[in-house]
């Protein structure tokens, strides 16, 4: 393990998770917000958002799947040494991390159970961009509509009539956020 | 004119101030030392450590002379002083074979190697008040024997041998962990035996007398109580090997019970399994007794229907922090919904005829 | 009270917390199960409220705590107190103000707005906990979306009082799908669930349990065509700020069963009665 990793986490844990909950968390109960956060410097190819997401989230009792785009020493590294997260296959994954086209196919994450929905993926995706918009979003948080530029064609057909269970994404892209629940209803632009 | 009640923030530092009066009681008469409770009320000690999931006994001392003599409350102390705690590791499993008992009995056998020790037990005293401990007495000294070198090996051990006994299962899976993970049922023997142990001893207590009377019958005889301590060991990664971080005192009883079997299967007694922080037999006994009756699934038996064969009902109602909790927080203001269920009530009263009403009252 | 972490509880400790919340707010009206921690007051006493309270809080927050709708309450003063030990954060009365409000057995009668969180306290987080005690059952009538039970309660309550007779803690249907308790607020406050602008997060400690109404959700009380949901209060208007529109206590005023009627919601009640003595000073 060399400096690289053990560099880049919060200077300050707690106030600074803090506050990047509090952004994720804006994000997730309000699609389409897009969410500046801060503290983190992880190595490339982790963008600051992912980086800040898994400082604040992840720890030794979230298994992480890592798409091979970010399946490299320098990015397994970092997560161990600053979260102790362990890697998994995706089947298993608590959070999966990379770039959209790595983490397909997205039917290989967990989804929850009828009983324990919950149980379901968290998928970090690492995006270009955040704007200009591609779809219009509707769903709980979102008052009449929001817009958002989602990675892929095929992400709004990802939860689909399966509500309950479902994935859930957060997309980082620099230093900034969003989310899309499960519950967000997803139309081209 | 009508003014709301101020003044809660002040009320309450008053009400802490009289508490800590209160505690104190006559200033006459001497304070009780944390090391004097520790030394003198052990078995209170033992009770606060096992309920309070935390082996330490001056914590245990300190949190029962705040707490007044309140045990729940100071297992209460205990608790959330314990969920404050970073955790380093975990032990590797105790060997309670290699217990140095001070105490070890069997109820199955006469007598049996390592013999039966009586140890410091209230079994045979005749329950009459002690004046003399009125006045301040000397400290007795009892007579002491030459300690047993060699570990003393389990009764059930012996029946084992003969496949009189059902198998324990052996298995080095990380057990799930009631202090980290929500209750999740169905819940593993593991998990149930967790949370007994820590589960309110007069609850246990009085779900392993249901057994006995009937309900979920399961004939136990204590086949081994034993009291002693055992050395704790922890893997260090940086060391690569199992260091000795301390000794804890415990009280472990295997119960042999009714026996299972078929026409095609050979008949065996099964166990029921208690251990405990500190000493702390009447708590071990009863739960080998309420372990044994929850595994009515796994060993085929029927449901009886009985409490103790439940494991919702025993597991979400054995912790005597969150009962108490939430059964005193029945005295916390509830007047908004109260006067929800007034306005309900009169309305209901109003639909009911003039007639009706002076009937009923 | 420096040794502990910023807002009491420890980094992993949170995240935990976190994670549910994420899932929660996801998952509208699902109750995510949380390895909730012993916290240093007792179950029943706002645990789950105040463990999900200390997982969001940031030293910028401004944090209100009403207990039966005042900031007055004993219990309210204890847990405020608590967060201004653990966490230095700002406190305020005044609803309007606040970033963060935990509540117990109320909604503020003031509007919230996006840069709000309101988290409740819950006792017991099943909606069907009193018709089927046992949480392998219910748990089951959840995936199933199986509520007849519900349905079948509320039905023979008509039958016997001519009226769905729960007065508080009324059952909540949440973006057409789950069932789920609103806490032990009077049913006067259940229209204030429904397209919130804030978040609503909801902490049951004892229980181990986590559930959220993400802002602008779809929140309906249950009731049947013939017999619809009815948010009542006291029929008077309050004695003190003259508002007819807030949830009133009746205090009772001497030993002849002389009564007066109050807001519950203390900062409601007294901003009233502020602007209108401003009003009359300029008069």
């Amino acid at each position: 393990m060399d400096a690289i990793s053990l560099q880049g986490g919060f200077a300050e844990a707690a106030p600074e998770a803090a506050r990047a909950f509090r952004a994720v968390l804006n994000a997730m109960a309000r699609p389409g917000t897009v969410e500046p956060v801060a503290g983190a410097r992880p190595p490339a190819p982790l963008s600051m958002a992912a980086g800040v997401v898994l400082l604040t989230l992840a720890d030794t009792t979230t298994p992480m799947h890592l798409a091979p785009s970010h399946d490299l020493p320098v990015v397994r590294d970092w997560i161990t040494f600053h979260t102790g997260a362990p890697f998994v296959a995706a089947g298993r994954a608590v959070f999966a991390l990379g770039d959209w086209a790595g983490l397909a196919p997205l039917d290989r994450f967990p989804i929850g159970t009828s009983e324990y929905p919950d149980r379901a993926a968290t998928l970090i995706v690492e995006v270009a961009a955040l704007a200009p918009a591609t779809h219009r979003l509707t769903g709980p948080g979102i008052l009449d509509a929001a817009q958002l530029r989602l990675p892929g064609g095929e992400a709004a057909r990802l939860n689909a009539g399966r509500f309950p269970l479902g994935l859930d994404l957060i997309l980082c892209c620099g230093d900034r956020l969003a989310g899309v629940p499960r519950t967000t209803k997803l139309e081209a632009l | 004119m009508y003014v709301a009640v101020k003044g809660g923030e002040r009320a309450i530092e008053n009400a802490h101030a009289f508490l800590a009066e209160d505690r104190r009681g006559d200033p006459a008469v001497p304070e009780l030392s944390v090391a004097q409770i520790r030394e003198q009320m052990a078995l209170a000690v033992n009770r606060v450590m096992a309920e309070g999931s935390l082996y330490d006994p001056d914590l245990a001392a300190l949190a029962i002379k705040q707490a007044r003599g309140d045990l729940i409350e100071a297992i209460f102390l205990i608790r959330a002083y314990r969920t404050t705690l970073p955790r380093f590791g975990s032990s590797k499993p105790l060997d309670t074979g290699a217990m140095a008992c001070h105490r070890r009995i069997s109820a199955t056998f006469k007598d049996a190697p390592g013999g039966q020790v009586l140890g410091p037990t209230f079994d045979y005293t005749h329950r009459l008040l002690d004046f003399k401990l009125m006045a301040e007495g000397e400290a007795p000294v009892a007579p002491v024997a030459e300690p047993r070198r060699e570990p003393t090996p389990h009764i059930t051990e012996f029946l084992n041998k003969d496949g009189m006994i059902e198998e324990e299962a052996q298995s080095d899976a990380m057990p799930p962990d009631l202090t980290r993970e929500p209750l999740e049922l169905p819940a593993d023997r593991a998990l149930r035996l967790q949370s007994i142990t820590r589960g309110d001893e007069g609850f246990i207590l009085g779900m392993a007398y249901s057994t006995q009377r009937g309900y979920a019958r399961n004939h136990a005889f204590v086949a081994e109580l034993r009291i002693g301590t055992c050395s704790v060991e922890m893997e260090i990664p940086e060391l690569g090997f199992a260091v000795e971080i301390g000794e804890v005192t415990l009280t472990e009883c295997e119960t042999v019970n009714q026996f299972k079997g078929s026409k095609t299967e050979p008949a065996q007694f099964t166990r029921g399994y208690g251990l405990v922080f500190g000493q702390t037999e009447r708590k071990a006994i009863a739960m080998a007794l309420v372990d044994r009756a929850l595994r009515w699934k796994e060993l085929g038996e029927d449901n009886s229907g009985a409490p103790a064969q439940d494991e919702e009902f025993v597991l979400y109602h054995a912790d005597n922090i969150q009962a108490t909790g939430f059964l005193e927080h029945i005295k916390l203001p509830h007047y908004v919904d109260f006067q929800s269920e007034l306005e309900l009530v009169r309305k209901l009263r109003a639909g009911v005829p003039e007639a009706l009403r002076e009937a009923a009252e | 009270m420096n040794d502990y972490n910023f807002a009491y509880l420890d980094e992993q400790t949170k995240r935990m917390i976190r994670r549910a919340l994420l899932k929660a707010v996801a998952i509208p009206g699902y109750q995510v199960p949380f390895a909730s921690r012993e916290m240093p007051m007792p179950y029943g006493w706002g645990t789950g409220g105040v463990q999900v309270t200390a997982a969001c809080l940031t030293p910028e927050d401004v944090l209100k705590v009403i207990d039966q709708g005042a900031d007055d309450t004993t219990n309210a003063v204890s847990i405020r107190k608590f967060f201004q030990r653990t966490a230095g954060v700002a406190t305020t009365e005044h609803t309007g103000e606040a970033t963060l409000i935990q509540t117990r057995h109320r909604i503020p009668e003031t509007t919230l707005h996006e840069g709000q969180i309101l988290v409740y306290q819950v006792p017991i987080p099943e909606p069907l906990r009193f018709l089927e005690p046992r949480e392998t059952e219910t748990r089951k009538m959840h995936a199933l979306e199986d509520y007849g039970l519900m349905h079948v309660k509320l039905y023979e309550d008509i039958a016997r009082h001519g009226v769905i007779a729960t007065a508080y803690a009324y059952p909540v249907k949440v973006e057409g799908r789950y069932v789920m308790d609103p806490s032990p607020i009077p049913k006067f406050d259940n229209p204030k669930l429904s397209d919130s602008a804030a978040l609503q997060l909801f902490g049951a400690g004892r229980e181990q349990r986590i559930y959220a109404l993400p802002p602008y959700t779809t929140v309906v009380s249950l009731d049947f065509e013939d017999y619809p949901f009815e948010p009542t209060k006291a029929d008077h208007a309050c004695a003190l700020c003259g508002s007819a529109e807030s949830y009133l206590d009746e205090v009772i005023m001497d030993d002849a069963g002389g009564r007066m009627f109050v807001c519950s919601d203390t900062d409601y009640c007294a901003t009233r009665r502020a602007e209108q003595d401003k009003s009359s000073a300029k008069i």
